[in-house]
């Protein structure tokens, strides 16, 4: 065995790396145990407690600085299942107010969490007897109470744009592991789409806790402690009073309004009506109020101003006016004849003199008026086909931001729909349709779609004449104070400021011009232009649509009602537009005779 | 006519009282860890310290069967053990049941079975046979790598599992092959790469090149009169800086971010003790508040109230640490101590080579599994999944150390019919 002798010596080299690694291992021991401190706890036999400091929530304010959502202090019960001994029962369930079979469903679900990790075992207990628990707490091991902050709403508007917030789901902790079970964070709004803002950074305090549930002081006098940052506020564009207002409208309607400052693209007003009470969706009520609301037919949960897709009816017309313009087959002085042979193959559906010319046309909307706009379009001869001409088309209804969606603070939006060429020829044929065919266009009809938000963009883009700035719903985020505003992009249309002049002559007429179809609703101190719709729907009763602006000159507000299945455009939503507009201009003014009606008014009764 | 009275005889008692000491303090260890005042009784089956019991009693038996083996038995069917053993880790791959992570557990019944435990004593088997041929030489190549094959199969086998720990398990008999004839340097160049792999994670990899480079300048200098010298030694240099490099890029592009959390938190670069940080922490808070004289039986509050997690299993120690403090401590490390010193005496004393072979390999597993976790549990290594022989609660962990034991107890004893 030459081998054997040969490295025999070896062991010497195994002993040595053994008793060395011994000897590094008693020393580390030596160290740990005997010589830092910093992992001794005292001898009354101390655990630590991790407790979350949770930060406050940005507020919310509005353009006005008034607070529209704030934080209220609530207390989460905790138990550590672990240390829970023998207790009285009966006693605690007494004091927290719940039954035996709860408590016993609510330890397994602690257990379930983790045996020695705190989990939430009764969220928001009672605020008037928070203190007199807390006091008993000691005789209860293993249960401690943890501050936290809810939401809480001044006013009970603008659920829809304020969104909630809620539990975090396995998911989001998954994307982002700042989140542990039992967080919350924003579900929908503005809660979600600014989360990040507003949710502040959570901090840490670790407890010494002695065994009578006593806290002892700050474990290694708060080393490992951090301090929670409060989360920013967020000043929104929104003027809350003018919110409640459009909401007190709209009640008992289905519809939606928008109201956006033309100059910057600031949102004035966001209303989806039915709305819904926002202080319903906080804390312990939460799950059982979401249910009730998203099983409530009228869906109140559902944001109609950003999702919900109409034909825009008459509206459309303006954008086929300035088009017209622009491509230079329409001025101030074509005229169309709407009786006899011209009554097709639209009909008018107002009764006026004929031939008129572009201004009175969109004072008095005349369907055949701008069917031929609309045809002398798409027939110039300047194109090679209709395809051709429809590209074009489409390409100047697209840059009104129609039939696409913008990048802006908003969760959620629809892009609407200006048919692709692609779709008729699928349907057609290819190069079987012409201007003709697709005539429900010129009237907004067919299957062309907008949602309220982008009406009221186009109603901006004609208040500015010719272009406009991204909606959006925050003009600011307070850091440490100071406001920071973002810039937001302008964009232009397709079409000449020049052009847009007679376009906003004809809506001034609307209100104040002997057959507009808004006469009714005019106003001495404010010069408003506006435009009717009414859109067929085969639900129902046709939509009632209006876009308006005011001033005329230098415009603070551009609007768009929609009311779901209430008729002409005239009866409710040009009223309710006009209301809005008097509000937001004048403040208090003296109430019109229509103000009543429409506050009295019950659509949703089925008749 | 080797008869069954011969058991008795030669069986080095040393090697049985320690076991027998270990598993013991094990048990109650356990019982600590997991006492629960609903289920005192220390033999309640449906708590870890019952079950245990369970497991000790049918290891005796094991233990007996083994005694009452052919010593032959062992050197003859190493490679069948071996190769069977490579079956059940490729099928756990495929019908095994996920737990934590890892599919490294077969379910029949009520019982799990983990191979990877038995795995290393079957490896041991066959690395044992291997080098205990005929003019076995690892100053050559080709032996060294067939040894690493045996070695690598079953390895990367578990690494596929998903159970990095028990894979690196095999790194350890790097030992055996440098007992019987592998370079030295090799174990020099294992342990520099080791040190510059700490190095390049824990400071910037240029510092530690600069480092190296300074290293070499002088050296080159000091062996300025030989060209062949200085050309090696900035060989080596070039080698040293790319590997420290590849280190630092592998540990940021091919590592999980919560393996990446382990390692970071092991060196101090991490303090997240409510995330990666949080079982070393509590797992030093418990030993750390043993003291000198530990809090008593029972009494420990760390213990008690479960603030380490896997206190039955990987984190065992901490019990030990916390009730029976710096003492305690010493004692189980000493206990591990003489085992290994033990063992390594009555391997040298073998007249065959496949019996020392075979010792050594037991000694080094004790020892990676010994030194690993419970340098784990003081915050000196990265948490791995890793048990500490014969005191962590499990099964097939307790079956497998001591079938690994027991082969050598009985190939020893059989040692003086070597011719």
């Amino acid at each position: 065995m030459i081998r054997k002798k040969a490295y025999e010596n070896r062991k010497v080299v195994m002993i040595g790396i053994i008793v060395l690694t011994g000897f590094i291992l008693v020393a580390r021991l030596f160290y740990v145990q005997l010589i830092n401190d910093k992992y001794l706890l005292s001898a009354a036999n101390n655990v630590l407690r991790y407790m979350t400091q949770y930060p406050a929530r940005g507020n919310v304010f509005d353009r006005n600085k008034n607070l529209m959502v704030y934080n209220e202090t609530a207390y989460d019960l905790m138990v550590t299942p672990r240390l829970v001994q023998k207790i009285d029962t009966l006693e605690f369930c007494h004091l927290i107010g719940i039954t035996k079979e709860e408590f016993k469903k609510k330890m397994i679900r602690a257990r379930n969490y983790s045996s020695y990790r705190a989990s939430v075992f009764e969220e928001q207990i009672s605020k008037g007897n928070f203190g007199f628990i807390e006091e008993k707490l000691f005789k209860f091991t293993g249960f401690y109470v943890q501050p936290r902050t809810l939401r809480k709403y001044p006013r009970p508007t603008a659920a829809h744009i304020l969104g909630y917030v809620g539990e975090v789901n396995p998911q989001d902790i998954e994307a982002n592991p700042y989140y542990k079970q039992g967080d919350y964070i924003g579900k929908s709004g503005l809660e979600k789409s600014y989360e990040e803002v507003i949710r502040g950074k959570k901090g840490l305090k670790i407890k010494m806790v002695d065994v009578f549930n006593r806290e002892k002081g700050n474990y290694m006098e708060g080393k490992y402690d951090t301090v929670a940052i409060p989360g920013n506020d967020l000043y929104v564009t929104i003027d809350a009073e003018l919110q409640a207002y459009g909401e007190l409208l709209m009640q008992n309607k289905r519809g939606s309004i928008v109201a956006i400052e033309p100059s910057t693209g600031e949102i004035l007003a966001l209303i989806s009506s039915p709305t819904y009470d926002p202080n319903l969706l906080i804390g312990r009520v939460r799950s059982k109020n979401y249910n009730m609301l998203s099983t409530d037919t009228l869906k109140p949960l559902f944001n109609r101003a950003l999702l919900a897709q109409y034909p825009p009816g008459s509206t459309f017309k303006l954008v086929d006016a300035l088009i017209g313009q622009q491509e230079e087959v329409l001025t101030t002085e074509t005229r169309y004849s709407c009786g006899g042979v011209g009554s097709s193959p639209i009909k008018c559906s107002h009764n006026h003199y004929s031939p008129l010319n572009l201004v009175e046309a969109i004072e008095q909307s005349c369907n055949p008026y701008f069917w031929n706009v609309f045809r002398s379009i798409i027939d110039n001869r300047k194109y090679k086909s209709t395809t051709e001409a429809y590209m074009t088309w489409r390409e100047y209804v697209m840059s009104f931001n129609l039939g696409k969606t913008f990048n802006s603070d908003m969760t959620v939006e629809r892009s609407g729909n200006v048919p692709d060429p692609a779709c008729y020829d699928k349907y057609f044929g290819k190069n079987s349709w012409r201007s003709l065919t697709i005539r429900s266009l010129s009237i907004g009809q067919g299957v062309l779609l907008v949602t309220p938000l982008q009406l009221a963009k186009v109603t901006a883009i004609i208040a500015n004449r010719g272009y406009y700035y991204v909606p959006h719903l925050v003009r600011a985020i307070g850091v440490d104070g100071r406001i920071i505003v973002k810039n937001w992009e302008r964009k232009n249309t397709m079409v000449s400021q020049r052009y847009f002049l007679p376009v906003i002559e004809g809506m001034f007429r609307v209100f104040n011009a002997g057959h507009g179809t808004a006469r009714y609703y005019s106003s001495d101190s404010i010069q408003m232009c506006g435009k009717t719709g009414t859109v067929q729907n085969p639900h129902g009763k046709d939509h009632s649509i209006f876009l308006a602006f005011a001033p005329k000159d230098n415009p603070k507000i551009a609007i768009t009602v929609i009311v779901e299945n209430a008729g002409f455009g005239s009866t409710y939503a040009a009223p309710i537009a006009t209301l809005m507009i008097n509000k937001y201009i004048l403040r208090e003014f003296e109430k019109p005779w229509f103000e009543e009606k429409i506050l009295n008014t019950n659509l949703n009764l089925p008749n | 006519m080797k008869s069954r009275t011969n058991i008795g005889k030669n069986i080095d008692w040393w090697l049985v009282t320690i076991y027998l000491v270990m598993v013991f303090l094990g048990w109650i260890s356990i019982y600590a860890a997991v006492y629960d005042e609903d289920h005192k009784s220390i033999l309640d089956l449906s708590q870890n310290y019952g079950r245990q019991l369970l497991f000790i009693a049918t290891s005796f038996v094991l233990a007996l069967v083994i005694l009452l083996t052919d010593t032959k038995f062992f050197s003859a069917f190493a490679f069948p053990i071996y190769i069977l053993l490579l079956f059940f880790l490729v099928g756990v791959l495929i019908f095994g049941k996920e737990i934590g992570g890892s599919r490294s557990w077969f379910q029949i019944g009520a019982f799990s079975l983990q191979p990877a435990e038995f795995a290393k004593f079957a490896t041991n088997l066959a690395v044992a046979k291997y080098l205990s041929s005929l003019n076995m030489d690892l100053k050559k190549l080709k032996p060294v790598l067939r040894s690493a094959l045996i070695l690598a199969i079953p390895s990367l086998l578990i690494f596929m599992q998903n159970d990095t720990g028990s894979a690196l398990v095999y790194s350890s008999f790097v030992f055996v092959l440098y007992r019987e004839g592998l370079p030295g340097e090799v174990l020099v160049i294992i342990f520099s790469l080791i040190v510059l792999f700490v190095l390049a994670l824990l400071v910037k990899p240029i510092f530690v090149i600069g480092g190296l480079g300074l290293v070499t300048a002088i050296l080159i200098y000091l062996s300025r009169r030989n060209i062949r010298n200085m050309a090696t030694l900035v060989l080596i240099l070039i080698i040293a800086s790319a590997y420290v490099e590849s280190v630092s890029y592998g540990f940021n592009h091919f590592l999980e971010p919560h393996q990446q959390s382990r390692i970071n938190v092991l060196l101090g670069k991490d303090t997240d003790v409510q995330g990666a940080g949080y079982n070393v922490h509590q797992s030093l808070i418990a030993i750390g508040s043993g003291g000198f004289k530990g809090k008593g039986f029972l009494n420990g509050t760390q213990t008690k109230f479960n603030f380490v997690p896997e206190q039955s299993t990987d984190f065992i120690f901490c019990t030990v640490g916390e009730e029976w403090g710096f003492v305690g401590s010493m004692v189980v490390v000493g206990l591990f101590i003489a085992l290994l010193i033990r063992l390594i005496i009555l391997s040298e004393r073998q007249r065959s080579q496949f019996s020392r072979i075979y010792g050594y390999g037991v000694v080094s597993i004790l020892f990676f599994h010994f030194m690993v976790n419970i340098a784990m549990t003081l915050g000196l290594f990265p948490v791995i999944g890793i048990p500490l022989p014969y005191f962590s609660y499990g099964g097939s962990s307790l079956w497998s150390f001591t079938i690994l034991l027991f082969i050598f107890i009985k190939l020893d004893s059989y040692r003086l019919n070597v011719l």
